[in-house]
C-alpha cells in the first residue's frame, strides 16, 4: 500500500467539485485527486497513492541526489578495485 | 520511466553498497519501517549483497499485517449484512480473521468490492442509495488524507449510506514502543518515505534524541534504499545521533501541510491496538465526535466479538524486530500464502509473503 509510485499527470478535471487528474504511469493510466497538491500543472510528477496525489517530485532534488551518488560511482573508479577483494 | 528507471541503476546501486562496505567498521542493526521497504529489499537482494555487518530487521509498517483481530471480525459481520456494500483495499480480502476473511464472506454472497481509492468506494454510496456503502480505512499515514477526503466528499454531498471503519495507525509511536523495550535491538531506523511525504519529519528528531538512535528517511527503489542504509550507516560510524533526509526528491521536513490540516479536520489521536503487538497508547487516530455519523461501528452494532488467534503465529515478534519469518515453524509449511495463518503472510507489504514469495525459505546465512 505505501509502495506509491510516480506519475505524470497528462490532463486536470473536475468532479464533483474535486481537483481530479488523469495520471501516466508509464502507459497505464488512472484517475488521481489533487485536492493535496493544489499548486499540481499538467506535466508535473507525482508521488500518487491509493488514488490520491500526496507530493510533487522536485527534480532538482532528483538531479542532485543522482549527481550524489555518481560521484561515489566516480571515485569507485579511480580508486580501482579493492585490493582486499582482488587478493581473495 | 522517469523517477524510476534511474534508481533502479543496477551499476550505481553496487557502488553505493560498496561504499556502504568501505563506511562499515562493525556490526549493526537497522529496521526499515516500511513492508514496501521490506518487500523492495528481499525482491532485489540487497539484504544478500549488504557487507555482513549490517543486518536488516523488518519494522511493523504493514497496515494489513497491524489491523487488529477485532477489526477484522467486525469488518466480516458488517460485510456479511444483505444491505451493506462492504469496500476494501485489495490486501485486505485474504487476511485471516477468527476462522474466515473478507474474500470467504464475499464467495458466501456478500457484497464485497475492492477498491483501488477509497473516493471509489463514495461513488459506490451516491449509486446505491439503497444500500449502506462501508469502507475499511486502514493504513498509516500515508493512506490517512485518502481515507478522510472521503468523509469530507461524503458529507459535502449530503450522502447518508457512506461510513468508514477506521483502523489508522502511526509510525512514531510504534518506534517509541520498539525503543522502549527491554529486547529492542535496533540501532537506526530507516523511516518510511511517504508517510514522511505526508507528515513531514518533525516528529522524529526529539524521538532520534531521546532514545540516541540515528534515522534516515529511505525512498523505495533500489537506489533509494542502498542511499538510505548508506546514510544510516554513515550516522552510526558517526556517532550523529539525527535524522537525515536521503529521499528530498519527495520529502520535505514539513511534509504535506494541506493534507495534515484535512487529517487533522476529520481525525483526532486515540490509542489503538496492533495486532500481535497489543495497545499502543496515542499511536492511531479516530473520528472526531462531529464525525461520529460516519462511523461504521455506531451505525452498525455487532455485540461482543470472541477472537480466536492462531497459536503458532509469531507476526507480532517479526513486526517489531526481534523475530524473522523463517524462524517461525509454521513458515512455509502450515502457512503459506494459500493457506494463511497470520496477516503477514498475505499482505503484499508482510515480512513473511516476502520470504515466501523471493525464495527465503532456507537462507542459512541470514
Ligand atoms: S509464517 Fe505465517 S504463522 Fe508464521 S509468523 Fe508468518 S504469518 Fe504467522
Amino acid at each position: 500500500m505505501c509502495l506509491a509510485v510516480p506519475g505524470k499527470i497528462v490532463a486536470i478535471t473536475d468532479r464533483d467539485g474535486l481537483k481530479m487528474a488523469r495520471v501516466d504511469f508509464g502507459g497505464i493510466f488512472r484517475e488521481t485527486c489533487l485536492e493535496y497538491v493544489p499548486e499540481a500543472k499538467i506535466g508535473d510528477y507525482c508521488v500518487i497513492h491509493v488514488g490520491f496525489a500526496i507530493s510533487l517530485l522536485s527534480e532538482s532534488e532528483a538531479k542532485e541526489t543522482l549527481a550524489l551518488l555518481r560521484e561515489i560511482e566516480n571515485i569507485e573508479e579511480e580508486l580501482g578495485p579493492d585490493p582486499e577483494q582482488a587478493a581473495t | 520511466m522517469k523517477y524510476v528507471t534511474e534508481y533502479r541503476d543496477a551499476s550505481l546501486v553496487r557502488s553505493v553498497i560498496d561504499e556502504i562496505t568501505r563506511t562499515v567498521s562493525r556490526p549493526w542493526t537497522l529496521m526499515e519501517i516500511c513492508g514496501g521497504q521490506t518487500h523492495a529489499i528481499v525482491r532485489h537482494g540487497i539484504d544478500q549483497l549488504l557487507p555482513p555487518e549490517i543486518e536488516l530487521v523488518h519494522g511493523p509498517g504493514c497496515p494489513v499485517c497491524v489491523t487488529p483481530l477485532e477489526l477484522i471480525d467486525r469488518a466480516l459481520i458488517i460485510a456479511s449484512r444483505t444491505d451493506v456494500i462492504f469496500c476494501s483495499y485489495g490486501d485486505m480480502l485474504r487476511v485471516p480473521g477468527s476462522g474466515r476473511d473478507l474474500f470467504s464472506v464475499k464467495a458466501q454472497g456478500g457484497d464485497v468490492r475492492v477498491v483501488y481509492s477509497p473516493l471509489d468506494a463514495v461513488k459506490l454510496a451516491q449509486k446505491h442509495p439503497e444500500k449502506q456503502v462501508v469502507f475499511f480505512a486502514i493504513g498509516f499515514e500515508t493512506t490517512a488524507p485518502a481515507n478522510v477526503m472521503s468523509v469530507l466528499q461524503a458529507q459535502r454531498l449530503g450522502l447518508q449510506n457512506y461510513s468508514i471503519l477506521v483502523s489508522q495507525v502511526r509510525v512514531p509511536p510504534a518506534i517509541r514502543a520498539i525503543l522502549s523495550s527491554p529486547t529492542n535491538r535496533v540501532q537506526g531506523f530507516l523511516l518510511a518515505g511517504h508517510v514522511c511525504a505526508v507528515m513531514g519529519y518533525w516528529e522524529y528528531p526529539p524521538l532520534a534524541d531521546e532514545f540516541k538512535v540515528p534515522m534516515s528517511i529511505t525512498g523505495f527503489e533500489p537506489l533509494d534504499i542502498v542511499q538510505g542504509i548508506l546514510t544510516n550507516v554513515r550516522q552510526l560510524e558517526a556517532g550523529q545521533v539525527d535524522v537525515q533526509n536521503a529521499y528530498t526528491r519527495a520529502v520535505t521536513r514539513e511534509g504535506n501541510q494541506v493534507a495534515q490540516k484535512s487529517i487533522d479536520k476529520v481525525f483526532m489521536e486515540c490509542d489503538r491496538k496492533w495486532r500481535g503487538i497489543g495497545t499502543i497508547l496515542v499511536s492511531g487516530w479516530c473520528l472526531r465526535p462531529e464525525f461520529d455519523r460516519f462511523k461504521a461501528e455506531k451505525r452498525f452494532d455487532v455485540g461482543e466479538i470472541h477472537t480466536e488467534e492462531s497459536l503458532v503465529c509469531i507476526a507480532g515478534q517479526i513486526l517489531q524486530g526481534l523475530k524473522k519469518p523463517h524462524d517461525c515453524p509454521a513458515f512455509g509449511t502450515e502457512c503459506t500464502p494459500e493457506n494463511p495463518l497470520g496477516a503477514t503472510m498475505v499482505s503484499s507489504e508482510g515480512a513473511c509473503a516476502a520470504y515466501y514469495r523471493y525464495g527465503r525459505v532456507s537462507l542459512q546465512n541470514d
